[in-house]
């Protein structure tokens, strides 16, 4: 029952993960690879690499979503909604979340980039080969984008809020901020929040392909691929996975006698108004969206420990954020270790905003920072400490991440070492 | 055509797309009530019928007829009297 009466908010805390990435099938071997420097990039394997410039991918590799779901249902849902749903009970099983007092009160918001662009590939064949009386009565429930929320709700029994934050690569991340807000409000006791992508499909490569967003230099040598903040970065790897988290009021997860992993802090969103794909290579409204989620914190740019960059490895984003940052923290810019671990994991698209929070998570917890892969060369427009090739020990009391999305689309997330009250 | 060729295919179709056993598929098993279809998974079981029997039944199961496909019975019936 929601108390309308209450009005003061309240804290937000982080209490279980799950993950389904190229490093792994399960977010304890996907940071564990992250943090031994190991690479979920490699060869384009699940469709015919041969008829695209670019011929590397970060795949899932190992996935079986019979885990999960019954037969039947694998069948009925696009691969998207099969890693949302992994993700989403190992975060329940890792939270030791198993009974609610009141299922109203718990949500899923897990956002996706675009949905099932394999289904709509796999459909629009069979329409335009053998007519419309073939295609599947499945295709539309498996390819709206909102369907991964939906179906995760039905296994976790969870009747709260319930959508989809539709903001391209930075959809994972506009996720848990929705979902912290509702909490933050006393809409929700716990939210599964996060985000998920299966990009990897002949639809989707062809269409990057086109745009001359990802990388075709590195072909014969894929491990070096994705390389964040590197002078010969060419553009992204596409990669897959979901992640969720477990996001709780602070009450609900005390009340419970909940594992915290940390607090998020602060979210703000915006948007650069400015072009369809380029984000404004100045970085001023990435900076602004920065600074205005530290002060929801309450923190200073000298507070920040750790900075967990979109990082995708285009030569665009790199350049906006790494002047974004000079703006948002001033001259703490050169000292704050700043990471992507997309060097690892390729672009997980609507799924990165999401991994890249739990990876700030378990940064608090454990004092290690995963580097950046495949930093060789440095540009000299990218000048900061980007935590090059191997990872760091370092207290962490506050980090930051921040995701960009095609539309313009900025994020960015504050998390915080949890002090009881 | 012979009855018991045409049950043990709908049989087959029937355990692969509901994703039931196959002794669970019973010639009275109805496809809501019994082995847990859903109004969805009825569209896409005519469809499979329609592809598997294109040879017999020669094209397309009427939306009319579909309605009337409630039990493995009914389709075994109904495509002996089209073919």
């Amino acid at each position: 029952m929601v108390d309308l009466s209450r009005n003061s908010l309240r804290r937000v805390v982080v209490t279980g993960l799950g993950a389904v990435t190229p490093l792994g099938p399960d977010f304890t071997s996907s940071w564990d690879g992250l943090v031994a420097g190991r690479t979920g990039v490699g060869p384009l394997t699940k469709i015919d690499a041969s008829l695209f410039p670019c011929r590397v991918a970060a795949e899932v590799q190992d996935f079986d979503a019979g885990r999960f779901l019954d037969g039947k249902e694998v069948r009925r849902h696009d691969p998207f909604t099969h890693y949302a749903v992994a993700a989403a009970h190992m975060a329940r099983d890792d939270a030791a979340l198993h009974r609610y007092t009141d299922p109203q009160r718990v949500g899923v918001i897990i956002g996706s980039g675009i949905g099932g662009l394999r289904t709509i590939d796999v459909q629009s064949r069979i329409l335009h080969s053998q007519g419309p009386r073939r295609v599947s009565p499945f295709m539309i429930p498996a390819l709206i984008a909102d369907m991964a929320s939906g179906v995760a709700a039905i296994g976790l029994g969870a009747r709260g809020p319930n959508f989809a934050a539709l903001t391209a690569c930075s959809s994972g991340a506009h996720s848990i901020g929705e979902a912290y807000h509702f909490l933050r409000l006393g809409k929700a006791d716990a939210i599964f929040a996060g985000g998920t992508e299966g990009s990897v499909n002949a639809f989707s490569i062809a269409g990057f392909c086109a745009m001359r967003a990802v990388s075709t230099a590195f072909n014969d040598d894929p491990a070096r691929a994705s390389r964040p903040f590197d002078a010969d970065r060419d553009g992204f790897v596409v990669g897959e996975g979901a992640c969720v988290l477990v996001l709780e009021t602070l009450d609900h997860a005390l009340a419970r006698g909940a594992r915290i992993y940390c607090e998020v802090t602060g979210y703000a969103a915006s948007c650069d108004a400015h072009h369809v794909t380029a984000p404004v290579l100045g970085g001023e409204v990435l900076a602004q969206t920065i600074g205005d989620a530290l002060r929801e914190s309450a923190l200073e740019p000298g507070d920040v420990d750790y900075v967990n960059a979109h990082g995708t490895s285009t030569p665009y984003n790199d350049l906006c954020e790494s002047n974004a940052y000079k703006l948002a923290f001033g001259e703490e810019a050169y000292r704050i270790p700043i990471s992507s671990v997309k060097g690892a994991t390729g672009h997980m698209l609507g799924a990165a905003g999401a991994f890249e929070a739990a990876v700030c998570a378990r940064t608090i917890v454990t004092g290690i920072i995963p580097p950046t892969l495949n930093y060789e060369r440095p540009d000299p427009a990218c000048d900061l400490n980007y935590v090059p090739n191997v990872a760091i020990r370092r207290e962490v009391r506050v980090a930051v991440s921040d995701n960009l999305g095609f539309g313009g689309h900025n994020a960015a997330l504050v998390f915080q070492k949890f002090s009881p009250p | 055509m012979d009855r018991e060729n045409v049950e043990s295919r709908v049989r087959e179709i029937i355990v692969k797309q509901l994703n039931v056993n196959a002794e669970q598929v019973k010639a009275e098993s109805s496809f809501l009530d019994d082995l847990g279809a859903d109004s969805l998974d009825l569209v896409e079981l005519v469809m499979a019928f329609e592809s598997e029997f294109s040879a017999e039944i020669a094209g397309e199961i009427p939306e009319a007829d579909a309605e009337q496909l409630r039990t493995v019975k009914d389709v075994v019936d109904y495509i002996l009297a089209k073919a």
